[in-house]
């Protein structure tokens, strides 16, 4: 070959690698709605990360289990590492159109489904078929992922927020675990003397970046009897005495007490981390917040107690609520969206079943006794069900829930475009955690104006 | 001067005679370059799509609302709203407080640095292997080094501690709304001064070695010796190495987001391309968030423009 024509074979071979490499782009195997021999294939995300071995294999088992039972559909599992509680990812995934099938969502996150205009109107396929415990979910779930009549998610999980404390800790600060904190104030004294007895630990600890300040913050007032926007929506509400109690009380406990340590600008899986290196007297949280400390953090699980939120005088007048769910994609086909039902309801919503297989969780050592993910409406069979179903299986010490679950507190959920006001309100509490002479009036006053200028701006 | 020719003479012969002449060139040009375009084709095809496309796109979701799967056009809303966003300035006030820091600590170090290694004559294969070191590890591994052991706001914080030591007071680090973008700045000079520092010693050893000598024979010092040979001799350098600094600093993302967690305390550490990713992907305001993208692009392009035509002026 001479010398041109070497370049020109060059030249071609690289035109021909540009234009496969073109084609291949174009080419989307997610598409397949049906395999080679006529099953129904969908894609379903959440499957969880290949470090958590245990996890892996008990999914593998559900979907081994649910394409037994339903020979005509094959579930093809994703595994998107953080995304399932990671919402920049989940915005860039729903953004970008890369959603699976079947895709997991928070609850505050119906609008953003929508607007991206993804979500599939699941409502006539609501059926006992395809969800055969659909009729004992609790209502005001199923209202959470309603829009205009149309339902658009199967709820999954669903949270209440409480008082999570370290028993260890308690006792070596000479404090009862059987009776913790009822009050704020008396969170207060708890935690100084937690700091006084273990040099290092914070005897409470506060989120106050990422947006957790804010979401923290909105448990709180609600714990007041307070609220973050007006009824209406159309005003900042915690620019009062209950958002300045709030504020006040965590400036306390930081610099009068210095009982909070000194690492502040925290966020979800800081605090945690904290937390299950025995650095964290009290905190709060939902109770599968004890899971995360356990499963991903490395904690132990014995260590731990959970109680309701406490009030500034007595009982909390609220707590903070919220969940997840599976949306569906767009443009399923019939069948799609029925196998999608009739997975998720097979491994979320039937008892015995995936989240619910207490009988496989015991011998693994995660906890069964947990009064979360509550699911099913009270007094219903399946509510029923489950429950004995748990008791039965428990590897947990059931009083370390009772204080809780015992004690149900109004839930109020989210409030609207509730990250974006979570972002203005995170800084107020970083203003009272990391300096001294923070002016709480000052701090609220600011929150409040950005709050309400978003607002007006409407976004 | 041009001199005027009758019509339908030697001139109208040579413009019939010209283009053929430099369409046959144009041919063997290219006939001869095939490979090089071939090559290029793959340059242009990733820079369109993954600079190109991506730029255009969001000029026009700026101009664009989704709402329920819908697509409109808002003209000037998404200008407006992210404009009146409360953080918007705050934002590009630290960001620029960000750059004008970079340009001091992160710009001038480097250039002393490789002065002194220059200037070296022991160890100075070594020297330059641990200044280079940072450059190779993932930044987001050399902030988190940062963020929990060097600025640990307590006083076994390893900053904190030669500040005790030193019995300086002590500083809360990223906690503190003053220290917050200072922190951030060494820590960013840390991690990036290596490839600088390359580059200025290269530049330095080109330096004719005559030059110093007849300096030192003049009696200049070290200082004068710098102001007047070393940095004439590295203008060029020097201001490139600028205005990559300046473009590269203006757009600063991942030390707010792992030093401070994203904001930092009262929005101290909000810089213009954190606010764009936090409008896009914490507020699910992506066309807000191209809206503040075309902004910043626009600043940058024109601070690039007003940069070299002063330098071309100068030259």
């Amino acid at each position: 070959m001479s010398a041109p024509q070497y370049r020109k074979a060059v030249a071609f071979a690289l035109a021909a690698g540009l234009g496969l490499s073109l084609a291949a782009c174009s080419t989307k195997s997610d598409d397949e709605s049906t395999s080679a021999d006529g099953k129904t294939i969908i894609t379903v995300d959440c499957m969880p990360v290949g470090t958590e071995k245990e996890l892996v294999a008990n999914w593998n088992a559900d979907v081994a289990a649910f394409e037994k039972a339903n020979p005509d559909v094959q579930i093809k599992s994703v595994s998107v590492g953080t995304q399932c509680n990671n919402p920049p990812d989940f915005t860039a995934r729903l953004a970008g159109g890369t959603t699976t099938d079947v895709f997991y969502g928070y609850m505050t996150d119906l609008q953003q489904v929508l607007d991206s205009g993804q979500a599939m109107d699941i409502t006539p396929y609501l059926t006992d078929e395809n969800v055969p415990t659909w009729k004992d979910v609790d209502p005001a779930l199923k209202a959470v992922f309603t829009d205009g009549g149309k339902t658009y998610a199967l709820p999954i999980k669903n949270y209440s927020m409480g008082l999570v404390y370290n028993k260890v800790l308690f006792q070596k600060a000479g404090l009862d675990p059987a009776n913790p904190p009822k009050t704020w104030p008396e969170v207060r004294a708890a935690a100084k003397k937690i700091a006084t007895a273990a040099p290092g630990v914070a005897g409470y600890a506060e989120y106050s970046a990422g947006n957790t300040g804010g979401w923290h913050f909105t448990a709180e007032i609600y714990s007041q009897g307070g609220q973050v926007l007006t009824e209406d929506g159309k005003k900042a509400d915690f620019n009062n005495a209950m958002g300045k109690q709030v504020l006040q009380n965590l400036k306390d406990m930081r610099y009068t007490d210095n009982s909070m340590g000194s690492r502040q600008l925290l966020q979800w899986g800081d605090l945690l981390t904290n937390a299950a290196a025995g650095k964290v007297g009290m905190f709060v949280g939902a109770p599968d917040t004890t899971q995360q400390i356990v499963s991903q953090f490395k904690g132990k699980y014995e260590d731990w107690a959970v109680a309701p939120l406490p009030g500034q005088d007595g009982l909390a007048k609220a707590t903070l609520g919220g969940g997840d769910g599976y949306f569906f994609k767009k443009g399923l086909t019939d069948a799609q969206v029925k196998a999608g039902l009739k997975w998720v309801a097979f491994q979320k919503l039937t008892v015995g079943k995936g989240q619910f297989d207490y009988p496989r969780a015991k011998p693994q050592n995660y906890p069964v006794g947990l009064p979360q993910p509550l699911l099913f409406a009270k007094g219903s069979e399946t509510a029923k069900a489950e429950f004995d179903l748990r008791k039965a299986n428990a590897n947990v010490d059931p009083s370390i829930y009772t204080l809780f679950e015992n004690q149900q507190l109004p839930i109020k959920g989210e409030p609207a475009n509730a990250q974006a006001i979570y972002a203005v309100i995170d800084s107020a509490m970083s203003g009272v955690l990391t300096n001294p002479n923070a002016n709480i009036d000052q701090l609220l006053k600011t929150a409040e104006d950005k709050v309400n200028q978003l607002i007006a701006a409407g976004s | 001067m041009a001199t005027m020719t009758a019509p339908g003479t030697t001139d109208q012969l040579t413009r019939s005679a010209v283009p053929a002449r430099k369409s046959g060139r144009r041919s063997r040009k290219i006939r001869d370059n095939v490979t090089g375009y071939a090559f290029l084709i793959g340059a242009i095809f990733c820079f369109a799509l993954f600079t190109w496309y991506p730029m255009i796109r969001g000029i026009i979701m700026s101009f664009q609302k989704t709402r329920r799967g819908v697509t409109t056009w808002v003209g000037w809303d998404n200008y407006t709203r992210i404009i009146a966003d409360p953080s918007f300035w705050p934002a590009w006030r630290n960001t620029i407080y960000f750059t004008l820091l970079a340009l001091i600590i992160g710009y001038a170090v480097p250039f002393f640095v490789a002065i002194l290694l220059n200037e070296l004559r022991h160890a100075k294969g070594y020297l330059r292997v641990l200044v280079y070191l940072p450059v190779m590890l993932p930044p987001a591994s050399a902030l988190f080094l940062f963020k929990f052991y060097a600025y640990d706001p307590s006083d076994a914080g390893l900053f904190n501690a030669i500040l005790k030591a030193l019995h300086l007071p002590t500083s809360q680090w990223m906690q503190s709304p003053d220290a917050t973008m200072p922190a951030m700045v060494i820590a960013s000079t840390w991690m990036n001064m290596g490839s600088a520092v390359l580059i200025y010693l290269a530049s330095l050893q080109n330096i004719p070695g005559e030059l110093y000598e007849a300096a030192e024979l003049d009696g200049a010092g070290l200082w004068r010796r710098i102001w007047n040979v070393t940095i004439p001799q590295t203008k060029l350098i020097l201001g490139l190495l600028a205005m990559m600094q300046i473009v590269a600093t203006m757009q600063v993302f991942i030390e707010p987001l792992i030093l401070a967690n994203g904001a930092g305390t009262q929005d101290s550490a909000t810089t213009v391309a954190y606010l764009i990713y936090q409008h896009g992907f914490y507020q699910n305001d992506l066309n807000g968030a191209a809206a503040l993208g075309v902004i910043t692009l626009l600043a940058l392009a024109a601070f690039s423009g007003i940069y070299l035509r002063l330098t071309t002026r100068n030259d």
